[in-house]
């Protein structure tokens, strides 16, 4: 599985919201319905399932799908 | 039979904590069938023995870690271990308190420090530990215990009432950032409670505090502890935010 469907995996799940849904300029409070915690929830399973740990200035960058992917794909290399 | 709770406890050798423990464990009503209960201890390491001892259950466990409850990365480590140990976390009790009584005008800052980390800074470091495992469960009960000191102040008291008090405005808080995950936040404000902190007072005073307590007695430790148990069941599943007091009638509000 490429890291996009990963990422595009862990939204679903925890957004609870249709794949469909999950474009890359999402916006995951303003398009897919994320509440301030949810944005904390998705940070912390990023950091789970990539195993990396992701710094509360850098996590409050990660709005969108596609600044997840870019974000991850940077940091894994 | 169905699966146990797991529950973590500060403050759980003595007094009220120990009196949590025990109920916790071995109650059986309410929708709580059973806790295994990790309670964190910073004196008498010999009441973690006495506690199974006095439990004797075979159907809980009960584990008993050291830690200074006012550091946060011993609370983060602590709450690690005891969630491997019973296998994750649905409730959490924060019960960790002590006092250092002293006029205003003699109390020292370090007296002022010591109360506000024990008190009110190990709440924020238990909860803060505990949250991610029930925000991920969508489940859990947290229960922190305040006193009426921290409702009516009281004189002498004057670095506990605020802890107990800034104890009431965090439970509020966090109730409502956690309830849409499914996690209540309430807190218990005991009175008058017979326990080695309020056997330091004489008789004197203990009759002067009698005349305000219109139930006529002092409270036991148990009787906090079911109230505390209460609000760990899944009777209490649409209480949240709320301040119980324990006081035998004290306050009345």
């Amino acid at each position: 599985m490429s890291l996009e469907e990963k990422v595009k995996d862990i939204i679903v799940d925890k957004l609870g919201v249709a794949p469909e849904k999950v474009k890359p300029e999402a916006h995951f409070i303003d398009d897919l319905g994320a509440d301030s915690l949810d944005t904390v929830e998705l940070v912390m399973a990023f950091e789970e399932e990539f195993n990396v740990e992701i710094p509360d200035e850098d996590a409050q960058q990660i709005t969108t799908v596609k600044a997840a992917v870019d974000y991850l794909g940077k940091k894994i290399g | 039979m169905a699966l146990n709770k797991r529950a973590i406890v500060t403050g759980g050798t003595r007094g009220i904590g120990r009196a949590i423990v025990k109920e916790l464990a071995t109650k059986s009503c309410c929708g709580v069938l059973f806790s295994d209960v990790a309670f964190i201890y910073n004196s008498c390491d010999e009441c973690v023995d006495e506690i199974r001892r006095e439990v004797n259950s075979d159907e809980t466990k009960i584990f008993g870690f050291k830690a200074d409850a006012s550091s946060y990365e011993e609370a983060e480590a602590t709450v690690e271990m005891a969630v491997k140990e019973l296998g994750g976390v649905d409730i959490l009790v924060n019960n960790a308190g002590i006092t250092r009584d002293n006029l205003l005008l003699r109390m020292t800052p370090e007296e002022f420090d010591q109360v506000i980390n024990v008190n009110l800074k190990s709440v924020f470091n238990y909860t803060k530990a505990v949250i991610k495992y029930m925000i991920k469960q969508r489940y859990g009960k947290i229960v922190n215990i305040s006193s009426v000191v921290g409702v009516i102040g009281n004189a002498g008291q004057s670095n506990y009432a605020a802890s107990k008090a800034g104890i009431i405005g965090f439970t509020r808080a966090t109730a409502k950032e956690l309830a849409t995950r499914n996690i209540t936040v309430n807190a218990v404000a005991p009175g008058f409670i017979e326990t080695d902190m309020t056997n330091k007072l004489n008789e004197k005073q203990k009759d002067a505090l009698l005349q305000n307590i219109p139930l006529q007695r002092f409270g036991k430790p148990e009787d906090v502890a079911k109230v505390v148990a209460f609000l760990c069941s899944s009777d209490a599943d649409y209480i949240t935010g709320q301040v119980i007091n324990v006081d035998g009638g004290m306050v009345m509000s």
